[in-house]
């Protein structure tokens, strides 16, 4: 009886209703793989990691491990250490989002408008998209490290300037790395959300005597609040979770730069104390899941824009 | 359309654009002069100071950077093809099928995108070492696919939709078997969208560094953003800077090529799953 369905269906001959679920048997069998896998390489290790997060377990007495409940948590959010890496990597995702918004929005305005060249613009801006975290990491702060950089034969920059030598200048350069090497993706999708705004609207601006600066702000922001979300949802958790700049901008998160992600990677992997470490993981996942909450309640970001054709 | 523009116009839109590429450029073409200076030169804060390829033959000379660059191109190529195919099949039911759960489907998806790596780290680390995938391909190629099968997922289905599925029907009503259908029309429209996708996923297997570095130990599985790291490490009073900075080099350049090549595509696949409305 399936079979026959199914012949039928591929002739387009079968009634709506036997055709439909076929096809949406076809359409589950060909997503099952991705989707279990998903699961799998996801859910699995979250859900140890929260097992884990309730035991005392240090690696380095693997025969003390014990059930304490949530012992590991209390610790957790209870030392200054967590609240302070919450703030340094708060403190870095506020300022490089912000700054990749404008900076991007630029970016795309140039390009959206360009008279010319915008085929070299956008290789160029390409680059940062394409090059390895770590390299780029490597390259700044090569510049900036008075043994190697050329950032002190500036002008109007100090000859022994040494900014990774003190908290606020190495957040500075690992901020400046992340805009580096992000804003071109926000870029991207900002020149996309560009696009939407109907040229005809910036006529009518133009006719009703509204100046460029007003047509930016009255009509092109307002239009593109969905892309402007979601451009900002994505890079936001992609910041919160910012590892490879700061290991190597500043070994270990030394100097007052330890994120939340390089603190669990001390505690998990150094310190090989897998209880604390992932009740850290644990929280650092339900901080994602919060902003992408804050975002799609508060200010309703719609990730069915992302969805497309799908809803 | 140019005519329209003044001169001045043109004048400020040369500068906007030298200053988006000198913006893109600085920190590779610093890294680049590092990785061509003598180590006395390294200090002289001076952007061309000759050409040595000394720190090439150095890294290449390096068994543990060779050894690096291999397991960088054999796990990013493995795990790039795995999720192309786990992904393939499911964009084309997402754009193509009639089914409930698109939607769950694709926002899964998302999330599983933006999770934060930092949160299976752990459970991996005591997870491999138990069953033997600590410092190994599938080690690595495994937990790829938490940020590959996504992203491959978003673009694959991005540029199905986009594909005249109409033609696959034409052509067996021309007389064609369905496969022959599939072979001559859907294959060749879909090729250059599932190529793109590739890149995409490959530069981002390419890319990691958290996985890497808390998974592998040795030779036998450390890819080559991790073995920078531990380059450095190693001696910390006398870094070997115009080394590290030739390997980069070395591993940037094959990715500047391709994103030049296909730049117009990368960005079509970038975009085109993100803000369609």
């Amino acid at each position: 009886m399936e079979a026959a369905t199914a012949t039928q269906d591929t002739r387009r001959t079968g009634k709506k209703s036997d055709r439909a679920r076929s096809e949406r048997r076809l359409a589950y069998m060909l997503c099952a793989p991705a989707v279990i896998a998903m699961l799998i390489v996801t859910g699995y290790p979250i859900g140890y990691a929260f097992y884990l997060s309730l035991q005392k377990f240090d690696l380095r007495f693997p025969d003390d491990k014990e059930f304490v409940g949530f012992q590991n948590y209390a610790d957790v959010l209870t030392s200054s250490t967590w609240w302070s890496d919450v703030a340094v990597t708060s403190i870095i995702t506020l300022i490089s989002v912000s700054i990749e918004l404008v900076l991007g929005m630029a970016i795309a305005l140039v390009m959206h408008r360009a008279i010319f060249g915008r085929g070299p613009v956008r290789a160029a801006i390409l680059v940062p998209y394409g090059i390895v975290t770590v390299v780029a990491a490597f390259a700044w702060r090569y510049a900036f490290d008075p043994a190697s950089g050329f950032v002190q034969g500036l002008p109007l920059i100090s000859d022994t300037a040494a900014p990774l030598t003190n908290q606020a200048g190495s957040l500075l350069v690992i901020i400046l790395a992340e805009v580096w090497k992000t804003t071109p993706f926000m870029a991207l999708l900002l020149l996309a959300g560009l696009a939407l705004v109907p040229d005809e609207m910036h006529e009518a601006g133009k006719v009703d005597g509204a100046s460029a600066w007003q047509r930016f702000t009255k009509i092109t922001l307002p239009l593109m609040r969905p892309a402007i979300l979601v451009a900002l949802l994505f890079r936001t958790l992609d910041a919160f979770r910012i590892f490879d700049n700061v290991f190597i901008i500043q070994p270990g998160g030394a100097l007052g730069t330890e994120t939340v992600s390089i603190l669990g990677y001390n505690v998990l992997i150094n310190r090989v104390n897998l209880g604390l470490g992932s009740a850290i993981s644990i929280l650092i996942f339900l901080a994602v899941i919060l902003i992408a909450v804050f975002f799609v309640k508060v200010l309703g970001t719609s990730t069915a824009q992302q969805t497309g054709e799908a809803t | 359309m140019g005519s329209q523009h003044s001169a001045r116009e043109r004048v400020m839109w040369l500068i906007g654009i030298l200053v988006v590429i000198f913006y893109a450029l600085i920190p590779v073409v610093w890294i680049t002069s590092l990785s061509l200076k003598k180590p006395d030169e390294v200090g002289d804060r001076k952007f061309f100071s000759g050409f040595s390829f000394d720190n090439y033959d150095v890294i290449f000379s390096d068994d543990t950077f060779i050894a690096a660059l291999i397991n960088s191109l054999g796990i990013a190529a493995i795990a790039t093809l795995i999720s192309i195919v786990l992904a393939a099949m499911a964009a084309y039911a997402l754009s193509r099928l009639e089914f409930a759960g698109k939607a769950v489907i694709l926002s899964g998806a998302l999330a599983v995108a933006m999770f934060p790596p930092i949160s299976i780290v752990g459970s991996l680390f005591d997870i491999w070492r138990a069953i033997g995938l600590y410092d190994t391909w599938p080690g690595l190629i495994i937990p790829y696919m938490t940020f590959t099968l996504p992203l491959a997922i978003y673009t694959l289905s991005a540029f199905f939709r986009e594909i005249p599925w109409e033609l696959e029907q034409a052509a067996q009503v021309d007389g064609a078997t369905p496969f022959q259908a599939f072979r001559k029309i859907i294959v060749p429209l879909a090729a250059p969208g599932v190529f793109t996708a590739s890149i995409l996923v490959f530069i981002f297997a390419w890319n990691d560094f958290i996985f890497a570095n808390t998974l592998t130990s040795t030779d036998a599985a450390r890819t080559v953003p991790a073995a920078l790291a531990f380059f450095t490490g190693a001696s910390q009073f006398e870094q070997p800077i115009g080394a590290v900075a030739a390997a980069a080099v070395v591993v940037t350049v094959p990715i500047i090529i391709m994103v030049l090549i296909f730049q117009r595509r990368i960005v079509a696949g970038l975009t085109a799953g993100a803000v369609k409305g």
